[in-house]
């Protein structure tokens, strides 16, 4: 065969295809942006903060107060800091789970607050609020049992003879997010009365609770997580073509899957525990990636951790500043760029 | 010169039904076989089960004389590549890509990883065989039926494997196209000793292009051998009941099928 390469015509599409050049500065890029956006979203709250001390304090670490009062110091690193870090963690799982439930299940509308995977995680959540309240850990770990248990629920039910359908996959995420949704009113009916205000803010998505705890634990999470997605980015290439093809070509079709469900359900499930279910960023981010990267998913994947925490940071400071002093659930603003999308690709598929 | 693949005595079942019962072949560089037979006979659950797909009932397989479920995956992937219709394309992904996808099972990494210049110069070697190299740059899903089952065929191609595994490839093609397309699996057999088995309901190419005829009929092998000793007329009457007339193919020599209905009439 490589007897015939020398006089081979070279293709049109060699020069649009995915490189790891092209992956590197996209990726680049999108950190960059992801930084900057740190930094001026910690700027931007109801409370004004000195733009120059402020950036003179961020640059130094929270090291030096740089002429900012103790009490502007404080909104800064304990409020609005680590909210806008659990923002980017949030955004980043949510993205890249989405990104390889879309490869992996293939289906663009694969997300994992619509499969009901995030209230699979949001009842973890509440049985551990509910019934080892004192233990900040049993958290993210119910939570992720929680978006495990669903999500292979989910796999399961969509799974027909002739294998997984667009439309099956979706009622099949409608039933369980129903069914997971009256668990969550009974545990709601558990609890007293002043806590269920807050719970059902927490439940449409919000970061205003950030615990100091779990945040490092969300952090690790999201970069440990979409690199492990990304190390398996070519056979979720394949297996976006299809299971068999996959199979035919040399794909390990039931390893993949099993990190892919255990790797997001982590992802979603740390996610969930910090800050409820904040819906349509897996369907939004990865989409946005593919339309302007491409659909490979050794760039997409990473595009989309990136993408995912900007997108939640600068949702995450609308909903914070929209109606100040009060604030809207992080989740109802995705939702409202969300859903329009979802019906623009339901229409398409 | 030993065989690429061996099967003895394979039976497989599914859902309680036997699906290929006691079916054994031999694939040799340089052949080409076809399974014809009815609806139903098991043609395509034989096709997955020697690429290890489907689990056996009982029998055994032997890729290049070591049995197939002691390989894994990517060195089996190496040695047989598949053509059936399953690409679901979802995604946009383009020709280029869509074949590139042919050298995973040669990936050093096979996860994360990139293609190297080898790698793509096979694919461009490949979708130049094909007719596709105007086409590299197109998503799948714009392609007609017939450029993607070409740009199937370039994929397993890509694969360098020895084996080729076709279901049904010529059914969404055209009457030249089904012809190039069956060449190109001839020649890739002729010139690079590789072995094809085609599964096909066109019985006319089948005695065209193959040099041995493997004839199914409720998952057993009715009869096997050169198109010249299966392709008899009491033989495929009995198999596929109906009234068939064979001649000698007025350009190749080799037996030509007509099948004969009679005319509906009512009553």
């Amino acid at each position: 065969m490589s007897s015939t390469a020398s006089n081979i015509v070279t293709s049109p599409a060699r020069q649009n295809r995915v490189t790891l050049r092209k992956t590197v500065v996209s990726c680049l890029a999108l950190a960059i942006a992801l930084l900057l956006s740190i930094v001026l979203m910690s700027l931007i709250g109801s409370e004004q903060l000195p733009a120059r001390a402020s950036l003179c304090a961020l640059a130094s670490f929270g090291t030096a107060s740089c002429g900012l009062t103790r009490d502007q110091f404080d909104i800064l690193f304990q409020i609005r800091l680590p909210r806008i870090l659990l923002a980017a963690a949030v955004g980043g799982s949510l993205a890249t789970a989405g990104a390889a439930y879309q490869a992996l299940l293939r289906n663009p509308l694969a997300e994992p607050y619509l499969l009901g995977i995030s209230n699979g995680a949001a009842v973890g959540t509440m049985i551990a609020l509910v019934f080892f309240g004192a233990s900040e850990w049993t958290r993210p770990f119910l939570a992720f049992t929680g978006a495990l248990l669903a999500t292979l629920a989910v796999y399961r039910l969509a799974r027909g003879r002739a294998g997984a359908t667009p439309e099956r996959l979706i009622l099949a995420g409608v039933i369980v997010t129903t069914f997971l949704s009256s668990v969550i009113v009974f545990v709601t009916t558990l609890m007293d009365a002043t806590r269920i205000r807050s719970f059902t803010f927490w439940l449409l998505g919000d970061l205003s609770g950030t615990s100091k705890a779990l945040l490092p634990v969300a952090i690790t999470i999201a970069i440990v997580g979409t690199l492990a997605l990304t190390l398996n980015a070519r056979s979720l290439n394949l297996l976006m073509l299809g299971e068999r093809d996959a199979f035919d070509l040399g794909v390990e079709v039931g390893r993949v899957r099993v990190v892919v469900f255990v790797v997001a359900s982590l992802l979603v499930g740390s996610s969930v525990a910090a800050s409820g279910s904040v819906g349509y960023v897996g369907l939004v981010v990865p989409h946005l990636a593919r339309l302007s990267l491409g659909s490979d998913n050794r760039i997409s994947i990473p595009a989309a951790a990136l993408g995912g925490a900007l997108f939640v940071i600068v949702a995450d400071t609308v909903a914070r500043t929209i109606i100040a002093p009060r604030e809207l659930p992080v989740g109802a603003i995705t939702a409202l760029i969300g859903a329009p999308l979802f019906i623009y690709l339901l229409k398409r598929a | 010169m030993r065989p690429l693949l061996e099967a003895h005595d394979l039976t497989v079942g599914y859902d309680h039904r036997v699906a290929v019962a006691n079916v054994s072949l031999t694939l040799n560089a340089a052949e080409v076989t076809a399974i014809i037979g009815p609806n139903g006979a098991g043609k395509s659950t034989l096709l997955r089960a020697l690429n290890g797909q489907i689990k056996l009932a009982s029998g055994t397989i032997l890729l290049d004389g070591q049995p197939l479920e002691r390989l894994n995956r990517r060195k089996i992937s190496r040695r047989i590549a598949v053509v059936a219709q399953e690409a679901e394309l979802r995604f946009p992904v383009t020709v280029l890509e869509f074949v590139l996808g042919g050298r995973f099972p040669w990936a050093t990494n096979a996860g994360w990883g990139w293609e190297t210049e080898r790698d793509l110069q096979i694919a461009e070697a490949v979708l130049q065989e094909t007719e596709l190299t105007e086409l590299s740059g197109r998503l799948m899903n714009e392609l007609s039926g017939g450029e993607r089952q070409r740009a199937l065929m370039a994929r397993a191609l890509a694969t360098e494997a020895p084996i080729l595994l076709l279901d049904e490839p010529t059914a969404n093609l055209d009457l030249s196209h089904q012809a190039t397309l069956l060449a190109l699996v001839r020649n890739r057999c002729d010139r690079h000793q590789a072995s094809a088995l085609v599964v096909t309901h066109d019985i006319n190419l089948a005695s065209q292009f193959a040099d041995n005829i493997l004839l199914m009929k409720d998952g057993r092998t009715v009869h096997s051998g050169t198109p010249e000793e299966v392709l008899k007329p009491q033989i495929l009457e009995e198999v596929f009941e109906v009234r068939v007339l064979v001649d000698a193919h007025p350009v190749t020599g080799g037996p030509r099928v007509t099948p004969v209905h009679e005319p509906y009439r009512h009553n």
